[in-house]
């Protein structure tokens, strides 16, 4: 798929597919926007009028409340009009072509489509497709990215353990299928993190971790061993093998972020994860909701993350006609 | 437009502009500065050095509310808002380098209330060079001038201060 379109000629964000590539200090200009745009513990979001006249198409083909949530608040606190589309439930059932879905709603004044695909490759396919005054974003497309979450969570790093070239992270669960695991690895390494660990049962490695930038292991002590940051990834039970509920024990012993497993990470390690989380699969409720934990954190900057982009982006596109395909 | 570049005594604008600024911070001594990114915050920091106010230094990006971010979009190298201050109930001293069409001016008040609600707000500019679009006039002013609206005026820094015309 080509991604190098998510750039304008002047370098500029046009489209957000995916954090693999995207230049570090493209990358950082997003963190630094949503700096401004996190509102302080206990004050008001803010609402700004960037987006006004703009029309924001949550495009959903595979079912998520929380981001499509979170996109929305984004995109209202920039004072856009927002269309929610569960497209999975509706055209789709009649059998319409998802580019002919695009079209039909640029056709309605479309500026910004927040998409969310069970294929790889779905956003960008819009984006190669989209008329050149709308923006796509990708919101997960099958396991390849969810770039807002990855810059969400290097987002939350930085607010706490800024020092990207000395980070120890440890990445806990199914990475081989994970967009957000993926999405979140490039833009670690995009900003000079180089330990990396992920950690799972072998079939849930990344085939290729050299190549993705990480060291894998199936030991969680190994790979926990003085990490600063454990990131645990949400289980799908129905990928843990073998008899469901013994699966989900084995699973949740030798790999959960347990009180016991945790044990063997900095004593000051912080906790994320995407969410949501599987209590007593993945990750306990203590752990979850311990002082160290950075979960609920992740939620709120993901919102001012997604205004970030969406500014930027907005910024980045004028011109064109409603009408052509 | 000629190609001919004229500058002016920054020194003397600023003098000025602090002799200006001097009864506004007698009759309000809580009073905040808050200087607009990145010329203003420039010119702020001096006022608010010379006058060693108790409160802290306040800068502010306007980017989230100008009203041509359709034509321009977000600019890239400008600070975060950055209001350590209370600001409720205070005086604002607002500062910018230059006060020209009056939209940055209408822009910073709208950011500055997302931050609280001051008492007062005055206006203070190192250069009032007219041409201005919206009913805004300062309460201080280092320099006065009278450009038609092709001249490009600006100010370049922080160290040193160079305000030149083109």
């Amino acid at each position: 798929m080509n991604t190098d379109i998510q750039l304008d000629a002047h370098g500029q964000l046009r489209h957000l597919l995916t954090t693999e590539g995207l230049p570090k200090s493209l990358l950082e200009r997003i963190l630094d926007t949503a700096e401004s745009l996190v509102p302080e513990v206990g004050a008001p979001p803010k609402k700004v009028p960037l987006l006004r006249g703009k029309t924001v198409f949550n495009l959903f083909f595979e079912n998520s409340t929380r981001t499509r949530t979170t996109f929305e608040l984004a995109a209202k606190r920039l004072s856009a009009d927002v269309i929610n589309m569960d497209v999975a439930t509706s055209s789709r059932a009649k059998g319409e072509d998802d580019l002919d879905t695009l079209f039909t709603l640029q056709a309605m004044g479309a500026d910004i489509f927040v998409v969310r695909h069970p294929e790889n490759g779905a956003a960008a396919h819009f984006a190669a497709h989209a008329a050149p005054h709308v923006a796509i974003i990708n919101a997960g497309d099958g396991s390849h990215a969810h770039p807002t979450q990855g810059l969400l969570d290097v987002f939350t790093i930085r607010r706490h353990r800024p020092d990207f070239e000395n980070l120890k992270i440890a990445i806990v669960g199914d990475v081989a299928h994970s967009r957000v695991a993926h999405s979140t690895i490039h833009a670690l390494r995009t900003l000079g993190t180089t330990d990396i660990r992920v950690i799972g049962p072998e079939r849930f490695l990344p085939p290729a971790p050299g190549a993705l930038g990480v060291t894998a292991t199936t030991d969680i002590r190994a790979g926990l061993a003085d990490a600063d940051i454990v990131m645990g990834l949400r289980i799908q039970r129905e990928r843990i093998e073998g008899d469901a509920l013994a699966g989900v024990a084995d699973y949740h012993h030798d790999f959960g972020l347990t009180p016991a497993n945790l044990a063997h990470a900095s004593k000051t390690a912080l906790i994320m994860h995407p969410g949501p989380i599987n209590r007593g699969v993945e990750i306990t409720a203590e752990v979850a909701y311990s002082d160290q934990s950075l979960i609920l954190e992740q939620v709120r900057n993901g919102i001012g993350i997604r205004m970030a982009v969406m500014a930027m982006i907005a910024g980045q596109t004028r011109g064109g006609s409603p009408d052509a395909p | 437009m000629t190609d001919s570049t004229e500058s002016f005594d920054v020194d003397a604008a600023l003098a000025a502009l602090t002799a200006q600024v001097e009864p506004l911070i007698a009759e309000h001594p809580d009073a905040v500065i808050v200087g607009v990114e990145t010329g203003g915050a420039w010119i702020g920091e001096r006022l608010h050095a010379h006058f060693e106010l108790a409160s802290p230094m306040c800068t502010i990006n306007i980017s989230f509310y100008r009203d041509d971010f359709s034509m321009v979009g977000l600019h890239p190298s400008v600070g975060p808002s950055n209001i350590p201050a209370e600001i409720d109930g205070k005086t604002v001293i607002l500062v910018d380098d230059v006060l020209y069409t009056g939209r940055t001016v209408r822009a910073a008040l709208n950011e500055l209330f997302d931050y609280g609600r001051p008492s007062a707000v005055k206006l203070a500019v190192l250069v009032d060079r007219g041409a201005r679009e919206l009913p805004f006039a300062p309460d201080a002013a280092g320099l006065k001038l009278d450009l038609e609206k092709d001249r490009r005026i600006k100010l370049t820094g922080p160290e040193p201060l160079r305000l030149t015309m083109r």
